[in-house]
């Protein structure tokens, strides 16, 4: 009845490649309820590989029968780019759990991802645009900090997660039973976002990423500054920058840098942006200001940061206009589109400067330069030489190994299970986390299933007279400390009661039976029994000052309704010994006083 | 009569006996009806409580006597006991709590009620309530220990209820009134101060957080009355570090604070390991951990108390700073080291390689260690935090700490040279004042000074003046470092020609801080040529002239420099020293002996002979008072000029000078209007006579007023002679328009206020009066009792004849005295395009103004606008437009609103700055004034203005609206 079943817990798909582009699936069933965390896709995959294999979820019967909800921590492809897919052609008609923000901007994100799969790769088997809205249909949205009832037993809530505009960590809960699934987050509050934070809702679970396991990162601080000499000693030049950014997420922040950076420096150069995504995402940044950090929330009366002054959008023709100027540009590692005209038509200049401000894959352009390649191979045997400056900067926004320790510090969960991640360093910081916060940590692999026993706590209900009269014998209440309290469990009809004793056996129409404990301890005491007896009186008295300690005429000691005697055994009249009787309800008190006589009487001040 | 009688019945209506002193005195006082008894009549009235509780309400917004307030609280405890409703009940006790208050009541009658009706109180609230105005009995009574132990006493009995509030108010007394272990620690006593302690300590886990919170509290209550806490308190409070609330977290920092302070140097042992540490590292550990709370209140709280921890080990503190990178498990380097490792390898380039800052050795992965026990990075993350409030504390404990610990200042340099890229401009400029204070335990490195001098391009005038007063006292170390100041403050210069002044005077320091470093930099800066004679600079360019200023002031400690200068040079340098005196010292040049010998001995010995100056000149006139009339005036006029140009040259004496020259001024105008001949003659003055004699009374009067509201320094003896000064100008006044007016009607009037005015000069100066012997008022008050009863036109008579023979009273300086003035930097006052605007609507105006030695600025000072119609408007800046770059000096930035009918043409309206004064503010202090219901009124109320900054013109043009 009070069975200890958690459930289990399916880890779909996954980790492996690890940074943006692992597929995040997660099938967590609490308590009897199924939730699915994340409907991520694979960017590394053209073919069948690149959805989760949804079929591993129930082999006969309809997904909507078996799941619960879906829940969408954040709008990036890795984590709801599958999401059309698995609603619309798998078809799943529950509701979809995400927040505001992401509800508002991951379709613009769908969609673009669809056309390049279908208009310019000529994929057949795709999904279409019609399914992307009526996917988003399915979608309810929820606020920060909002207790979203799914059911009648299972609830969700939202925390701040930083990452990018909207990214939230969410809570399910079952009864007392309850899992926090992080999605991705970050600590550090950045030029737009602001830090994860979560309050101490002690879950059973912390499903956290760990993409930077066995990484401690450096200050922004430093970060930012190198980044904002770099483009500033360079415009002073006359030279133009170039920053090949993804549309959404860094760009902006990047995007904030600068434009504050020109508004308190009061430079001039122009500033573009090549993309007519990001003018759609950025309206939505404009509208959600809650979600931003402290600076934006406070100014945004006096002036959006999001409006940009300094940064205009960018035209073909402007890239052989003359003079400086700071181009962003899609996509970011210089494998195709604007970022790579932009690139070949710049590269042969000295004075010119590529940032390039993240990760890049094998095989790509932005590979090849920042290892130290001077001349790149273009298509048709061009060979490019690039002059122009190359650097570096790591702007990222999850969380470090300081990072995830301090989340699940915060949380203060039972277990921790690791996901998102390379299992190398997974593995380091998992010993950690057990070293550290003494917290079991799991770390399963694709399409693993680990199972978590729980404790659920089981409500009993306790007549209000018989706790106030167990209240009123300790001395204070101390909180927080386990009390002792005496009473008689009644189970019936699948609720628990617990009354006092004569109570239950009135209602179990049951006759009361006495229950005494004896025992005999020895005395080595050559004295008669009177004076023993008054020795033992005294000395329970001195000890016991709180309890009422009486001797009784007819030479016994009595402590409550424990009752003392002295005899003396006829064979030897060295020794004493003393008759202790109790009740059962004295048990404590009882052997208390027995091990305290065993110890023997303090040697008489004679 | 009648008031008096009817106050009377009241009494034995409410029994309150009063001694009747009234009937010895002459003094009518007004009273009102005895409160008691209305309160009384009121609540006999109320037939429901919700009725009661609004005349209680009402009553409880009048102030009530303290005389009556004893009845009052008879009255609401006779109700008290009859009330049924907890409401009402609650009000009364709150109402006894505020009449305990009143000043002049001793509580102790009501005590003895208060603990009665406790006991029998069921509601919660109201015992909540009650034991709050037992608190408020008992801070009221704190020399009386039975009360106090009485107290304690109840609230030890009441501690067990279950009402949060209940226990809170407790706790509270508690704290307030546990008794203090005195010097005479009787045994029962110093059992009983132990005891509050244990019993507060014990509900540090009460189940309630704000139980928690406030036995925290309490503790640290009893801190600050200095009850000396006790060790053991610091294990539990250590475990409310990990309280739930936070609340309690941010109150549980303090405790812990206050303890590490008591105890810095016992020793506690480390859990899971046998070391041990002081205590105060501990605890400095254990906030530090704070630093990465959840909250940011107790992220605040924490980041703030850090700085206070002096006494902590220079190895806890430099953790702070230190945060172990790594990546993919191996060791990185921070960027701070590898710029410091790239300075001192000699290469000046950064980043230009991917993988620059590749990992480099692997770390052993059981060493590292991701939680610290100790302080490792609370600074770091201090620094990164979200919220900015968070950010300011971390940088000001930084500024605290580094002050106290020179090689913890070098450390934290490079984080809080990186803060100067904060997004908000308020830890901005927090970080480089920050960096400003302990600029002496420190010198910049060369890439280091690169990122501060990059901040000059701030679009924000504050930053840019801030960073230029941290130029001014940083140590470069190198002559690059110097060359690329020089080089980024020009281009700071003709980037914002509007900082010319504060850049001249920031590159004076920094000339005169570094003289070697500036020596080899000569010849390129001033483009000399071994051979050939180079173009002469224009003598006019603010950048030229920066470029000089910082040579000459290091030439002045480097006597070798001269000779790197070519011709022109001097020249300019003879041009500078007379134009910019402030920013060009004096200079020992070779071959210019006679500039030489006229010039340096009487600059740098000469502060003792300026000085002299002063005082023979003013001792010269003191003295010399008995000399004709004609004699005396031309010896005055003398000395003014005398102080005046003396003022020029000197800056330091600048306010002495003036501060003396206006009051001869004031006393050459009095004898000038008195040492008319017209005088004798009997009959009325004519107009043009009149005329002179008024108008050095009006100037006298406004002269007076500058003297006292215009300078900061001013001592009491001081305002004597100015106010006596000032008096004499109202006789002066008075006499005129006696001798000119027909008719005696007004003179009376007149006659009584100026006679006013000298008793209430006798009674404000009273301590000073000896000092005035021989003096018009001294005179004067001798005369009193026969011009209180004279007729006016005998108290003229009087009067004149004792102003012409009053003795000229001998003015001391004051020790520092320091003239207000005030320069308005913008509007600038050229431009030639007006200012358009639709007439009826409104025009801000940006106005920028410096303002030196204003005492309380945000309610003295104010703006004038003068309208070309002669229309004047007085407009008051916000306390939060005034900053405090430094000591003495307030910076005035704010908008004001123009408005206006519609013009034809473009015109000029004119803007200055006034200084508002009030002189019955400043009598307000003295005690025989009372009233505190008075003072605020007063205070706020001016009395007039003085201009004290050059106006400037602006060119508006208000355009009737279009249709």
């Amino acid at each position: 009845m009070c069975g200890a079943g958690f459930g289990h817990f399916r880890w779909l798909a996954g980790g492996g490649a690890g940074q943006d582009v692992g597929r995040s699936c997660i099938l967590v069933s609490i308590a009897g309820k199924n939730v699915m965390l994340d409907c991520g896709m694979h960017m590394g995959f053209n073919d069948d590989r690149r959805f989760p294999d949804f079929s591993y979820i129930t082999q006969n019967g309809r997904l909507t029968d078996f799941l619960d909800c879906v829940i969408i921590s954040h709008f990036h492809l890795d984590h709801c780019g599958a999401l059309p897919y698995f609603s619309e052609m798998v078809g799943y008609d529950g509701p979809i759990y995400m927040t505001h923000p992401t509800q508002a901007i991951c379709p613009i994100l769908l969609e673009d991802y669809r056309k390049i799969a279908v208009d310019k790769k000529g994929e057949a088997n795709f999904f279409t645009s019609q399914m992307i809205k009526d996917c988003m249909k399915k979608v309810v949205a929820v606020h920060l900090h909002q207790t979203v009832q799914v059911d009648d037993e299972l609830e969700i809530k939202a925390y701040y997660a930083g990452h990018v505009l909207g990214a939230a960590m969410f809570q399910i809960k079952v009864g007392s039973e309850s899992v926090v699934y992080t999605g991705d987050y970050n600590m550090t509050p950045d030029r737009h976002l602001g830090a994860a934070w979560i309050d101490k809702c002690r879950p059973n679970l912390l499903i956290t990423e760990s993409t930077y396991a066995t990484t401690i990162r450096d200050s922004k601080r430093c970060r930012e500054r190198d980044f904002l000499k770099k483009v500033h000693e360079t415009v002073e030049r006359g030279g133009k920058v170039l920053i090949p950014v993804f549309a959404l997420g860094r760009a902006q922040e990047l995007c904030i840098l600068l434009e504050t950076f020109w508004e308190r420096m009061n430079l001039k150069v122009p500033i573009y942006f090549s993309t007519g995504l990001t003018e759609k995402a950025n309206h939505y940044y404009k509208l959600f200001i809650p979600w931003t950090n402290q600076k934006i929330r406070k100014t945004f009366v006096q002036r959006n940061m999001f409006e940009f002054k300094h940064i205009k959008a960018f035209d073909r023709a402007f890239a052989d206009n003359p003079g400086p100027m700071v181009v962003f540009a899609t996509p970011g590692m210089l494998h195709a589109g604007q970022s790579l005209q932009i690139f070949r038509k710049w590269a042969g200049n000295e004075k010119n400067m590529v940032i390039m401000p993240g990760y890049c894959v094998q095989g790509t352009v932005g590979h090849k330069i920042l290892s130290g390649q001077r001349k790149l191979e273009m298509e048709g045997r061009q060979v490019l030489e690039v002059k122009m400056q190359v650097e570096y900067m790591s702007f990222s926004a999850h969380a470090d190994a300081k990072g995830i320790m301090q989340l699940v510090g915060q949380a203060e969960p039972e277990s921790v299970l690791l996901v998102h991640g390379e299992a190398k360093k997974m593995e380091f910081l998992k010993q950690k986390i057990e070293q550290e916060l003494r917290v079991s940590c799991y770390m399963p692999a694709n399409g693993e299933t680990v199972t978590l026993p729980t404790s659920p706590s089981i409500p009993v209900g306790i007549s209000l007279g018989l706790l106030k009269r167990e209240m009123a014998q300790g001395l204070l209440p101390e909180a927080k400390k386990p009390r002792l309290l005496h009473g008689t469990l009644i189970m019936k009809d699948s609720n628990f009661r617990l009354v006092s004793s004569e109570q239950a056996l009135k209602e179990l129409g049951l006759a009361e039976h006495q229950l005494r404990f004896t025992c005999r301890v020895h005395l080595h005491d050559t004295r008669k029994e009177q004076e023993t007896a008054l020795r033992v009186y005294s000395h329970l008295k001195s000890i016991l000052k709180d309890h009422c300690v009486q001797h009784l005429p007819d030479g016994s000691v009595t402590v409550e309704s424990i009752l003392i005697q002295a005899a003396a055994p006829s064979e030897d009249p060295g020794t004493k010994v003393l008759l202790v009787s109790w009740t059962y309800q004295d048990e404590e008190l009882g052997s208390f006083l027995t091990s305290l006589l065993k110890k023997g009487l303090p040697q008489a001040p004679s | 009569m009648a008031a008096h009688l009817k106050k009377r019945v009241y009494e034995e209506f409410t029994k309150v006996v009063q001694p009747q002193e009234e009937i010895a005195t002459k003094k009518l006082r007004l009273t009102k009806p005895s409160k008691s008894a209305a309160l009384h009549i009121d609540l006999c009235k109320a037939t429901s409580p919700a009725d009661a509780l609004q005349y209680l309400l009402q009553f409880a917004r009048k102030p009530v006597e303290a005389e009556s307030v004893e009845g009052v609280v008879r009255i609401l405890l006779e109700h008290y006991y009859k009330e049924n409703d907890p409401s009402v009940r609650l009000k009364i006790a709150s109402l006894l709590g505020l009449l305990s208050k009143t000043a002049g009541f001793s509580p102790d009658c009501i005590m003895d009620d208060a603990i009665n009706i406790l006991q029998n109180e069921k509601s919660h609230q109201v015992l909540a309530q009650l034991l709050d105005t037992l608190l408020a009995i008992g801070t009221k009574l704190p020399e009386n220990q039975a009360i106090q132990m009485r107290l304690v006493d109840v609230a030890c009995k009441h501690l067990t209820d279950t009402s949060h509030g209940v226990r809170n108010k407790c706790l509270q007394l508690l704290g307030n009134l546990g008794s203090l272990e005195k010097s005479v620690t009787k045994d029962a006593e110093s059992l009983a101060a132990r005891d509050v302690q244990k019993i507060i300590g014990d509900y540090f886990s009460d189940q309630d957080p704000r139980v928690r919170t406030a036995a925290i509290k309490a503790m640290l209550q009893l801190h600050e009355r200095g009850l000396k806490l006790h060790q053991t308190i610091y294990n539990q409070a250590c475990k409310l570090l990990s309280d739930d609330y936070e609340q309690v977290r941010s109150a549980a920092v303090q405790l812990i604070w206050v303890v590490s302070q008591l105890y810095p140097e016992s020793i506690v042992p480390i859990p899971s390991s046998n070391e041990e540490i002081r205590l105060v590292d501990d605890a400095f550990g254990k906030i530090c951990h704070m630093v990465s709370d959840g909250s940011w209140v107790v992220r605040v709280q924490a980041a703030k108390l850090l700085g206070s921890m002096e006494q902590v080990s220079s190895h806890f503190l430099e953790q702070t700073l230190d945060k172990k990178l790594m990546s993919d498990l191996r060791r990185k380097r921070t960027a701070h080291e590898r710029a410091k490792e790239l300075y001192s390898s000699g290469e000046f380039s950064s980043g230009r390689k991917w993988g620059d800052d590749a990992p480099k050795e692997e770390v052993d992965t059981g060493a590292v260690n991701l939680i610290e026990s100790g302080a490792c990075g609370a600074f770091v993350h201090g620094l990164e935090d979200e919220m900015y409030e968070v950010r300011i504390a971390a940088v000001e404990a930084l500024c605290m700490l580094a002050q106290s610990s020179p090689s913890f200042a070098e450390k934290c340099l490079d984080f809080l040279v990186d803060m100067f890229n904060d997004e908000i401009e308020e830890v901005r400029l927090q970080s480089i004042h920050t960096m400003r204070k302990i600029s002496n335990n420190i010198t910049l490195r060369e890439d280091q000074l690169d990122t501060v001098l990059a901040v000059l391009e701030d679009s924000s005038r504050d930053i840019r003046e801030a960073l230029h007063e941290l130029l001014c006292c940083t140590n470069v170390s190198t002559k690059e470092g110097i060359h690329l100041a020089l080089v980024e403050l020009l281009k700071n210069l003709t980037k914002y020609p509007t900082d010319r002044d504060s850049i001249w005077k920031c590159l004076k320091f920094l000339g005169s801080r570094h003289p070697t470093l500036v020596l080899p930099l000569v010849p390129e800066l001033l483009s000399t040529h071994p051979f050939f004679d180079t173009a002469e600079p224009d003598m006019d360019d603010p950048a030229y002239i920066a470029v000089l200023v910082l040579i000459f002031n290091a030439a002045k400690t480097c006597p070798t420099m001269p000779a790197l200068f070519s011709d022109h040079t001097f020249r300019h340098y003879a041009y500078l020293r007379d134009s910019l005196s402030h920013l060009v010292p004096a200079l020992r040049l070779p071959g210019r002996k006679l500039v030489s010998s006229a010039v340096s001995p009487s600059i740098i010995p000469q502060e003792d002979p300026s000085q002299q100056f002063l005082q023979q000149s003013l001792e010269r006139v003191y003295s010399l008072q008995h000399l004709d009339p004609q004699g005396a005036q031309e010896l005055l006029e003398f000395t003014i000029r005398d102080l005046q140009r003396l003022g020029e040259l000197q800056s330091e004496l600048a306010g002495v000078a003036d501060f003396s020259a206006t009051y001869l001024r004031c006393q050459l105008l009095l004898i000038k209007a008195l040492q008319e001949k017209l005088w004798n003659i009997a009959a009325p003055l004519y107009l043009k006579q009149s005329d002179l004699a008024s108008a050095a009374a009006k100037q006298i009067m406004e002269e007076t007023y500058k003297m006292e509201f215009m300078y900061s320094g001013v001592e009491n003896k001081q305002v004597v002679i100015i106010h006596h000064m000032r008096l004499q100008a109202k006789a002066l006044q008075l006499i005129v328009t006696a001798r000119t007016t027909r008719g005696l009607d007004p003179l009376f009037g007149m006659c009584e206020k100026f006679l006013q005015e000298v008793d209430f000069f006798q009674r404000y100066f009273i301590a000073d009066l000896p000092h005035l012997q021989d003096s018009f008022v001294d005179k004067l008050l001798d005369l009193m009792p026969r011009l209180m009863t004279s007729k006016p036109a005998e108290v003229v008579k009087i009067l004149q004849t004792m102003l012409r023979q009053s003795a000229f009273l001998h003015l001391p300086l004051p020790e520092q005295i320091h003239k207000a003035s005030a320069t308005i930097i913008e509007p600038a006052g050229e431009s030639d395009n007006p200012l358009r605007f639709t007439s009826g609507l409104v025009v801000a105006l940006d106005v920028d103004a410096t303002l030196e030695h204003v005492q309380d600025p945000q309610n003295t000072v104010k703006v004038q606008v003068l309208y070309p119609d002669g229309q004047a408007q007085m407009i008051h800046p916000k306390p939060a437009d005034f900053r405090n770059p430094g000591p003495g000096r307030h910076r005035l930035i704010t908008q004001i609103y123009l408005s206006h009918t519609a013009w034809t043409e473009a015109c000029q309206v004119e803007v200055r700055l006034l200084l508002a004064y009030n002189s019955s503010a400043r009598i307000a202090k003295c005690p025989w004034m009372e009233g505190g219901e008075m003072s605020p009124q007063v205070e706020t109320s001016i009395e007039g203005t003085i201009p004290f900054s050059k106006p400037v013109k602006v060119y508006i043009m208000p355009k009737p609206a279009r249709r």
